[in-house]
């Protein structure tokens, strides 16, 4: 699953300026920051400022997006998982967020917005999901790599939201991270299993960690420096921590891991620095960040596509089920009269 | 709902919304644990299975229509919750029983 600090602007760009907060009812505003310097949840019949729901509808599905869309890079392994196990512990994860998807849907339907309007805004291209799922998985260690690197990024970014002050986005997350723990331990284990094998299996292993390393860091959002959001995120506690923390956390913790599993991080820059007790690293190349989220990584149109494809072809079985469920109704209705 | 003819094509309409109930074990309470879209009761039931217990987190479902649910406004918290606030008297620790009673 996954998130990141993916709350970038839907017309994002890396300077992207937000414009000034619409006024709000005094007392109203006053009563709703209290809530929030009390460390109080909101809740969906509760008043809340115009643009607390904005950005949090536009997170929230972000997110959602992110699910649904993190499905496709996985799921192309189903049909090629190395043996019957590994096929069976994929299906059951690429399962959990299609679920994952869904309640963050649910969620983001509890501010106003429906169903329909959100996945129409991932479909025209208009809302954003996670850059990490604009790259290929080459080859079947990519899948490990996805399970340890990816979702373990995506959890060290959901713990914190699990105590966000919306109370129904919190509650979806603390769900998601229930089942997350799965996610990156079997991705990890394959891995290892990977590194037990011969030459070439090895180098497969190396191979996805280059190409998924950088990508992963960049999965925080940008610099504190250059997250204008992330300053009001904070004040209306839906982040709790902020990029480059969620970032510094995930290499401190990533290092040691991938001395067990024996491979190396592709970043000459990462030493340990006694002073700060934490790793020390090399430049995140942003400006491919930024292209991948406006469009230009190397899938997002396969991505977009497929998830269209998807969705349209399955257009006759919602419409079908609806006309079930009035034809039952009906019958139901005739046979009591 | 009114009749349509299978030539008419229908606007293309969401499913409903279902609000789930799980009982986690027999001997507790059903507990809301999330919403859903499904076209009727019955699909509404198999997705909340697939949805919310994938992991063996419950032994019994309940789907309700969310639009079947009243809820109270949170506005009126003051009016319906306040009252109880002064009536300490409400609960056992509001009185003092000497302690060679004993538990009581």
């Amino acid at each position: 699953m996954y998130t990141q600090s993916f709350s970038v602007p839907d017309d994002a760009g890396p300077k992207s300026v937000k414009p000034p907060p619409a006024t709000e009812p005094a007392d109203l505003m006053a009563a709703f920051d209290a809530r929030i310097d009390a460390d109080g949840r909101i809740e969906p019949q509760d008043w809340m400022p115009e643009a607390y729901r904005k950005t949090l509808i536009r997170q929230i599905s972000q997110h959602a997006h992110s699910e649904i869309v993190g499905m496709l890079p996985e799921g192309n392994w189903i049909s090629r998982a190395p043996s019957l196990k590994r096929k069976a512990i994929l299906i059951a994860k690429v399962q959990d967020e299609g679920g994952h998807g869904l309640y963050l849907y649910s969620a983001a339907e509890t501010l106003g917005t429906s169903r329909d309007q959100l996945l129409d805004a991932l479909h025209t291209g208009k809302a954003k999901y996670s850059s990490i799922f604009n790259y290929p998985t080459l080859n079947w260690a990519d899948v490990g790599v996805i399970g340890w690197l990816v979702d373990g990024a995506a959890i060290m970014n959901q713990i914190p939201l699990c105590r966000c002050s919306y109370g129904p986005y919190a509650r979806a997350m603390v769900r998601v991270c229930k089942e997350e723990s799965f996610h990156q331990r079997q991705g990890y284990e394959a891995l290892l299993v990977m590194m037990k094998g011969t030459q070439a299996q090895k180098d497969m292993v190396q191979d996805a960690v280059n190409r998924y390393w950088w990508k992963c860091l960049a999965m925080f959002g940008p610099p504190d420096a250059d997250s204008p959001n992330s300053v009001q995120g904070m004040r209306w506690g839906i982040k709790r921590i902020s990029n480059d923390d969620l970032r510094q956390k995930f290499i401190d913790a990533t290092v040691p891991q991938a001395k067990v599993l024996g491979v190396t991080l592709p970043d000459p820059d990462l030493k340990w620095n006694e002073e700060r007790q934490h790793y020390d690293y090399g430049q995140i190349d942003w400006e491919e960040f930024w292209a991948t989220v406006n469009g230009n990584g190397p899938c997002n149109k396969e991505r977009l596509a497929t998830r269209v494809k998807a969705h349209n072809d399955g257009a006759w079985v919602r419409e079908a089920a609806l006309a079930h469920a009035r034809k039952q109704q009906q019958r139901t209705l005739k046979e009591a009269a | 709902m009114t009749a349509q003819t299978a030539t008419a094509a229908p606007a293309l309409k969401e499913w409903p919304l279902w609000e789930v109930f799980v009982r986690s074990k027999q001997g507790l309470e059903h507990k809301h644990c999330g919403s859903l879209h499904a076209a009727d009761a019955a699909q509404a039931l198999n997705m909340a299975r697939d949805v919310y217990t994938r992991r063996q987190e419950g032994v019994s479902i309940w789907v309700v229509p969310s639009k079947a649910i009243t809820a109270s406004n949170p506005d009126d918290k003051g009016t319906l919750f306040d009252p109880a606030a002064d009536k300490v008297y409400r609960h056992p620790t509001f009185y003092d029983i000497p302690e060679e009673v004993g538990h009581m």
